[in-house]
């Protein structure tokens, strides 16, 4: 199953919840209604991506919704102490980068297992994010910041482009260009494969693993601040809570096998906004929301097993593939 | 008893009895028609190329695989297993060419595995202890069933799986290359084994691509080619060249090409080692000369510091003393980025763990130590990566689709090549093997083969470790010996036979002639 494969399947996904949401209930395509959803789907598709840059590499990234929960705490409180907007901002992704520098580190150089290191994140910057706010709500009511989360510079006829929107589609496009076309892209991959191969050719390995966590605790960290920006008042004990979860699914759905080595930022993105649908139309008809985890839980899981069924079909092709080229080799 | 069966192996009573097997993949015949014979208290060899069609059948055999058509018999009753479980219960034990034992479970519980003497729904362990026990006593294995099995060796290993398989009761054993893994002594264990097994009455079927074991061990030998039969023969007519020569469809002396004459360059050595020590064999001081242009085997049993001395060179091991120089400037490889831009590559000896990425094509995996070298700004240049692939690829006579085929589907000849195509792409002045042909069929090899004395023709120097002797003797102008991490012998391919060889790597005398290693203080 090529990745190109997968994310044609998760778009045709797309656009059948997409149609059958509109066909149940009409107010789906309202003007309002699509603009939440784009918005939504910006802020979590950027931590997917995040996520992504974790899981081709064969690893996984637990600690993505403490790192939102701790960039969202630091930003009003930095902003609170008087430090200008955009230094803050810059702060808060300095700290993110620093975080996921960390979590490499201590992969490579102390061999420990991703998910050991990055689960003891979650917990570690949870509690760090409580303790230096000592658990108040925070509030930020810088509004020129607040529309980078907010705003719309412009609309299509009565359709205003949610602001995330844009930085979404930098992200992505820098994203998609580094892992799809870049020489560290190709690393990243290629060691997701197979790391011991990946050395034997020359592949600096741990170098490249480490980037993958600092750009995923980074765009934790950028998730962080745009959430804090879109909601304005913070809980530091509940802001971020199981985003790394959404995260890991939109990847997951988007393509990214957690064996490593496979993974399709646009993908991601589409696999983010399916899980976005997903909520978006469980309210529309009237689901009771209690059954909003269970839902994409189910859809997760049926997007796996249609995923593995795929897989063994082309395995026993590439099987036949192999004997064939056997066959031609002593014949030859 | 045993005695009782091998005597009734005359002809007539047969074990088992295959008949127009026939085994169908989509686009492929794997097996066409397929016979065999094999008597109670018979060795029997399997041989042919890769993709010959032995590994289908043998699966087939034991109900991991279903063929499509054609009759199988087990002592006149058909037998059609349906699961690896049905035939060891009927007698059809295959014992895997990769060990699969659980290696954090006891002796006893892997021979027990699946099939655990119970007592009121609880394992029973004494039972089980004894059946290891048992099982261990048929193969001679002087084993502790309450032993660990991570601690074992892997003849030990190899042990203990022949015993997990007898302990079904077997009539059959189909042994699968079972001493790739083995040392040489370990593979003399192995032979008594199945000596014994065959003196007990069992049919064993030998598959192996080391013909002198087929030669020395089998009472008849089928080969097969391309899913069919290609000979049976037995007694006189069981010889290394006629196997070779229905294996391949041709005679041997076609396949071996006339030997390069020795380039000898009285320039600065390509590769020189003074004093190196590697951190496994730390007491063993090693001074290694490598010419220009020369090809340089090193001999050596399993475990005698070989491939530990090129993925030293390589930097892939830090070295703990000693001095390496490549055409008279020191080198000193921290890593295989820096061997790589000094111009030494290394293809390792397991090309599925340490040199393939199975998933992706054979573009991707030529291209991937050279990345930087095509790079347009950040990005990977595809339109020269396809064109230098594509021309490597064809240079090599890599037999694909296309460039874009995943080399998992390649057959191990061209898997190989791709991975020294690989490093030739990155145009190294020395070229590391670790067992160049490993699991290449012949036809293959000599395409290997005559590929790199091209290369030392025009300059190239290679140092390649095997434990094949024919191909040290075959391709290697010089050779060096290891044994325990020393260097035992340092023999002019002329001066070499296997005997020496295998004298000088088993630590024996070096009865040697005028070729004994230089300096070893």
């Amino acid at each position: 199953m090529n990745v190109r494969g997968k994310v044609l399947g998760i778009f045709g996904l797309l656009v059948a919840v997409v149609l059958f949401t509109g066909f149940m209930n009409p107010r789906f395509f309202s003007a309002d209604n699509l603009e939440n959803v784009v918005q939504r789907t910006s802020l979590y598709g950027i931590l997917g991506i995040g996520a992504a840059f974790s899981i081709v590499t064969g690893g996984i990234d637990l600690s993505i919704g403490s790192v939102v929960g701790l960039s969202a705490t630091i930003l009003p409180m930095l902003i609170t102490a008087g430090v200008p907007a955009p230094a803050a901002v810059l702060g808060v992704l300095l700290i993110g980068a620093l975080l996921g520098a960390i979590h490499g580190l201590l992969i490579t150089r102390v061999g420990l297992q991703p998910f050991v290191v990055t689960l003891c994140g979650l917990l570690v910057y949870r509690g760090i994010a409580r303790r230096i706010s000592g658990d108040q709500t925070l509030g930020i009511d810088d509004e020129a910041l607040r529309s980078l989360a907010t705003g719309s510079p412009f609309s299509i006829g009565s359709f205003d482009v949610p602001a995330p929107v844009f930085l979404l589609l930098i992200v992505g496009v820098l994203a998609a260009l580094f892992l799809g076309r870049s020489v560290w892209g190709r690393w990243l991959l290629a060691l997701g494969r197979n790391p011991e191969a990946a050395h034997y050719a020359g592949v600096p390995v741990d170098r490249m693993i480490v980037v993958a966590y600092v750009l995923s605790s980074l765009l934790a960290a950028l998730g962080g601040v745009l959430f804090a920006l879109d909601i304005g008042s913070i809980q530091p004990a509940a802001m971020g809570n199981f985003y790394e979860l959404y995260a890991i699914a939109a990847a997951v759905l988007g393509g990214c096998s957690l064996r490593g080595g496979e993974g399709s930022i646009l993908g991601v993105v589409l696999g983010a906004a399916v899980m976005r649908l997903l909520y978006n139309s469980i309210v529309l008809l009237g689901i009771p929301s209690q059954l909003e985890f269970a839902i994409v839980g189910g859809v997760l899981l049926l997007g796996a097993i249609a995923d593995e069924t795929v897989r063994k079909i082309a395995g026993k092709r590439r099987a036949a593939e192999r004997a064939r080229a056997r066959s031609q080799d002593t014949t030859s | 008893m045993a005695a009782e069966r091998a005597g009734t192996g005359a002809r007539g009573t047969l074990r088992l009895r295959v008949e127009g097997l026939t085994r169908r993949f989509p686009g492929v015949l794997a097996l066409d028609g397929v016979g065999l014979e094999g008597r109670p208290g018979e060795v029997l060899g399997v041989v042919g190329e890769n993709g010959a069609g032995k590994s289908t059948l043998m699966k087939i055999l034991a109900g991991i695989d279903a063929p499509d058509g054609g009759a199988m018999e087990l002592d006149g009753a058909s037998w059609a297993p349906r699961t690896p479980r049905e035939a060891a219960d009927g007698g059809v034990a295959l014992i895997h060419q990769e060990l699969c034992l659980a290696e954090n479970l006891s002796v006893a519980a892997n021979i027990a595995l699946g099939r655990e003497p119970t007592r009121m729904g609880f394992v029973d362990r004494d039972a089980a202890r004894e059946m290891a026990r048992e099982a261990l006593g048929t193969v001679r294995a002087a084993i502790d069933p309450d032993a660990i099995v991570e601690g074992l060796s892997a003849g030990e290993r190899q042990l203990v799986e022949i015993a997990k398989g007898l302990a079904g009761g077997a009539k059959v054993v189909i042994f699968d290359e079972p001493t790739s893994s083995l040392t040489a002594g370990e593979s003399e264990a192995l032979f008594d084994v199945v000596r014994e097994l065959r003196d007990q009455g069992v049919l064993v079927l030998y598959v192996s691509h080391r013909l002198h074991e087929i030669t020395d061990l089998c009472d008849r030998a089928a080969v097969l080619r391309d899913g069919r039969n290609a000979a049976a023969l037995e007694g006189s007519e069981l010889n290394r060249s006629a196997l070779v020569q229905a294996m391949v469809g041709r005679a041997e002396s076609e396949l071996v090409s006339p030997t390069a004459a020795v380039p000898r360059a009285s320039t600065a050595p390509r590769l020189s080692a003074r004093g190196l020590r590697t951190a496994d064999w730390p007491a063993a001081s090693l001074d290694i000369d490598v010419a220009p242009g020369e090809i340089v085997g090193i001999a050596g049993l399993v475990g005698a510091g070989r491939t530990e001395l090129l993925e030293t060179i390589f930097g892939l091991r830090a070295a703990v003393a000693g001095d390496l120089s490549l055409d008279g400037a020191p080198f000193i490889p921290d890593g295989p980025r820096a061997a790589i831009a000094s111009g030494v590559a290394l293809v390792p000896e397991d090309r599925k763990l340490h040199g393939l990425l199975l998933e992706e094509s054979i573009r991707w995996n030529v291209a991937l130590a050279t990345l930087t070298a095509r790079r347009r700004g950040p990005f990977v240049d595809t339109a020269a990566e396809r064109s230098v692939v594509e021309e490597r690829s064809s240079a090599l006579g890599v037999r694909a689709s296309s460039i874009e085929q995943p080399t998992g589907t390649l057959s191990g000849g061209n898997q190989q090549k791709v991975v020294i195509g690989r490093w030739l792409e990155a145009r190294p002045r020395l070229l590391l093997l670790d067992e160049p042909t490993r699991g290449v069929d012949v036809g293959a090899r000599e395409e290997i083969y005559r590929i790199l004395e091209e290369l030392c023709a025009e300059g190239l120097s290679v140092l390649f470790a095997s434990s094949d002797l024919e191909e040290l003797l075959r391709l290697g102008q010089r050779i060096l010996v290891m044994h325990e991490g020393e260097l035992t012998g340092n023999v002019a391919r002329a001066d070499a036979d296997e005997r020496l060889l295998m004298t000088l790597a088993t630590g024996g005398d070096a009865l040697a002639p005028t070729t004994s290693l230089e300096a070893n203080p």
